[in-house]
């Protein structure tokens, strides 16, 4: 049975719907990007999976002209996770109506996040080996590559964000839904790393 | 959302720029409307159906005779490539998920749109372009793998086809995830508020399963298919053994997608079943939440099956083992809805309109083909006939007999709700004759040839197989001709036929509350959930909410 705040919800929101049918439903967008992110998820359990299956069957992994550095991956790990702490402060900020705060943290984030691809691109270049040299740099290339090609989607989430927020009153502690939506999503992406790092550069370690 | 807060009784005025109705040029634009898109999800579907079919035709021509006379044999063998993916991904997938998925599910929850219009709209015009690609490809010799273009075959045969091959379907596939993410939230956040769980139509729990399964399985499918791309295109070595890659595990991405892709293609053809059998038979629907609960069922055993298509891939013996037994076990729940029809056809005062013979044909030809499933998931069997006709006649029995018998159901049970007039039944049922022989006289004799040892995706054959081959093309031949009574009854009734009323068929479910066709954004005041969408032969009548939002006493309906 449906309790009668949901209703009242529902029934607020099919008005929404008829008085502004040309708009997104900001109610449920929220949701909606989580039924998304977790369909996403999935596209990297199909690299993860390969990674896992082709590395098991490898003599040696990596092999030995293709080791990975360690030490920049992870200031490049603490850099990004430390980053969904400070886009949480943002977040934070916007439920106290604070605009500037919220604008400050986000600012931060998206500088990590560029910090965080620097030092990624960083890594690509002194490697030593290319995208073709052999299985490992293979699965390494695509599976960092395709997770920094997310960073930088979420990079431009939040200067879209920012952008936005250039204009008074587009968002208060009322209405952030876009905010919280690029926080859900630099979450995830950082989640994302979490695994990738866990992969590639602990499991090399065993 | 200031508004939002407030539950408003009266309607705020239409905005200017939505019409009241649209033209037909709006058809052909970025529109947002659900219905707009759910119409071009069919029309488009629908001209791939005719592509698709021609290029059946011409296969089925160079059959007729043992020895490749007709065509080049790689030209063959992009046709048959381009036929799969044509049918699956261009034809059935966005007719039955995109086409009725879009046009009812909002009507039948009473919505006046999907949860996210505009993303709906990209969702669809994602299509297009994925179709050029395909059609493009011919130009570089078409894609030659098959439709599951398994490498090696697919790195090594016309590069730039197949790479055009997998830009498609990755469009298509961001497309299907799209949708699924706007069925997933329309459904669970947009129903009217009087609807509870137990009274959402059965089409809608179907969508809701498809969509689920479309969301967990779609995202594999790309993440291979991407891998694919990277060997053929970057020199990766991902599925290429030589230098320490697995073409096995290319096998297990694919069919992690493309086994619940059939899922995707006949679980909302359940959901049409579920509708048109108990308006038709005028009868409760027997078992609703044995049937909702059943796609559900369907929707997580079916995500544990896939390597059933791969027995022959030098699989464990465990393996074979273990995912025998689940496929066998996936066909219970499909078996409760097959009994759960035929209880609800059992005593009822049936109508034998065009649907409801296509409804009563599907459920022949699926119970075939889905006896012929349990035996190819059998993996003690299914190395005999691995690769062979008996398989091709298994799933023609299930797509076609299943899902095309389906959407031709859906068409003529919402036709007259979508486009606001009658159809001609006896053409509908001249249309139904000629499908169902064909149908049988094409792909019955395919069992035989399988178990005799024809093997599938050869344009030259042991000419002891010359007879049943004629058999199958006439067969074939017969179904294209069955096209031309469907195609003159749709054209000339959408423009000249007998005006329908709002609810022709006595239907309960909400979409037969509003207008023929219907207004745009649905109602102008939305309707109460009073009974169960099932309710038949109790008496029960819909309120038909006018314009205005009264309710005006139906014309008495046909019955
Ligand atoms: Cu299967």
């Amino acid at each position: 049975m449906i309790d009668s705040a949901q209703t009242n919800e529902l029934i607020a929101s099919s008005d929404d719907a008829h008085g502004l049918s040309d708009h997104e439903h900001h109610d449920f967008r929220v949701f909606g990007l989580l039924t998304f992110l977790f369909s996403e998820s999935l596209m990297f359990g199909g690299f993860f999976a390969t990674f896992l299956v082709l590395r098991g069957a490898a003599a040696q992994w990596p092999p030995e002209e293709t080791e990975v550095e360690l030490l920049l991956p992870a200031i490049n790990t603490i850099i990004l996770v430390s980053s969904s702490f400070v886009i949480h402060l943002g977040d934070d900020a916007i439920k106290k109506n604070d605009v500037k705060g919220m604008r400050l943290w986000y600012a931060v984030t998206a500088l990590m996040g560029v910090v965080f691809l620097g030092g990624q691109l960083y890594e690509y270049l002194t490697l030593g080996y290319g995208l073709q040299t052999n299985l490992f740099a293979n699965c390494f290339y695509l599976t960092t590559g395709f997770h920094g090609l997310h960073v930088l989607v979420g990079v431009f989430l939040i200067l879209g964000v920012l952008w936005r927020s250039r204009r008074e009153g587009h968002y208060s502690d009322t209405q952030h839904v876009g905010i919280e939506m690029a926080e859900i999503y630099w979450h995830f992406v950082d989640i994302i790393w979490i695994i990738l790092f866990t992969l590639i550069y602990i499991l090399a370690l065993l | 959302m200031a508004q939002a807060q407030i539950p408003i009784q009266s309607m705020p005025p239409m905005p200017p720029e939505m019409p009241k109705a649209w033209k037909w040029y709006d058809y052909f634009t970025f529109n947002i409307d659900h219905k707009v898109i759910g119409i071009q999800y069919l029309v488009t579907a629908f001209v791939f159906y005719l592509i698709g079919g021609l290029m059946a035709l011409v296969m089925r021509a160079e059959l007729s005779t043992p020895d490749p006379d007709v065509l080049d044999p790689e030209l063959y063998n992009a046709l048959l490539t381009n036929h799969g993916t044509i049918m699956i991904f261009m034809w059935i997938v966005p007719a039955a998920i995109g086409g009725f998925g879009n046009y009812l599910v909002p009507l039948m929850i009473g919505a006046r749109d999907m949860a996210f219009p505009r993303l709906n709209a990209l969702a669809f015009w994602m299509v297009p372009p994925a179709a050029l690609l395909l059609i493009g490809s011919f130009f570089f010799g078409g894609a030659q793998s098959g439709w599951t273009a398994y490498p090696p075959l697919s790195e090594i045969t016309a590069n730039t086809a197949q790479s055009m091959w997998i830009l498609a379907i990755v469009l298509v596939g961001t497309s299907s995830i799209l949708g699924a993410v706007n069925f997933v939230v329309t459904i669970m956040k947009m129903r009217v508020p009087s609807m509870s769980w137990d009274e959402i139509p059965l089409f809608c729990w179907a969508m809701f399963a498809t969509s689920l399964l479309a969301l967990f399985s779609t995202p594999v499918l790309a993440a291979g298919l991407v891998l694919l791309f990277f060997d053929i295109n970057f020199g990766t070595a991902f599925f290429k053994p030589e230098e320490g890659g697995d073409v096995v595990l290319y096998q297990h991405l694919f069919w992690f997608y493309s086994h619940p892709a059939v899922y995707l293609m006949i679980l909302p053809i359940f959901g049409i079943m579920s509708e048109v059998i108990p308006v038709h038979a005028r009868k409760p629907i027997f078992g609703y939440k044995a049937i909702a609960y059943s796609s559900m069922a369907i929707c997580f055993v079916g995500l544990f099956v896939w390597v059933h298509h791969m027995f022959t891939s030098g699989t464990p013996g465990w393996m074979r083992l273990f995912f025998t037994i689940s496929t066998l076990i996936v066909a219970v729940p499909t078996g409760v809805k097959i009994f759960s029809w035929v209880a609800t056809l059992w005593g009822g005062k049936i109508r034998y309109t065009s649907a409801m013979l296509f409804a009563i044909g599907l459920l022949a030809m699926f119970v075939f083909g889905g006896l012929s499933g349990v035996t190819l998931g059998t993996s003690s069997f299914d190395i005999h006939v691995h690769d062979t006709y008996y398989v091709v006649a298994h799933f023609h029995y299930v797509l076609f007999g299943g899902s095309v018998f389906g959407i031709y159901a859906g068409i003529y049970h919402w036709f007259p709700k979508i486009t606001g007039r009658m159809y001609n039944e006896p053409l509908g049922i001249v249309h139904f004759v000629m499908t169902f022989i064909g149908t049988n006289l094409t792909f019955l004799p395919m069992h035989s040839l399988g178990l005799h040892g024809m093997p599938r995706r050869v344009a030259m054959y042991d000419p002891q197989f010359q007879t049943l081959n004629q058999l199958c093309t006439f067969g074939a031949f017969l179904l294209g001709a069955s096209i031309l009574p469907f195609f003159i009854n749709m054209v000339w009734s959408w423009i000249n036929g007998p005006e329908a009323t709002s609810n022709p068929w006595n239907g309960l479910t909400l979409e037969w509350t509003t207008d023929s066709p219907p207004i745009v954004e649905n109602w102008e005041t939305l309707p109460t959930v009073t009974s169960g969408p099932y309710e038949y032969g109790m008496g029960k009548t819909l309120p038909y909410l006018g314009i205005n939002g009264a309710e005006v006493a139906e014309e008495s309906a046909t019955s």
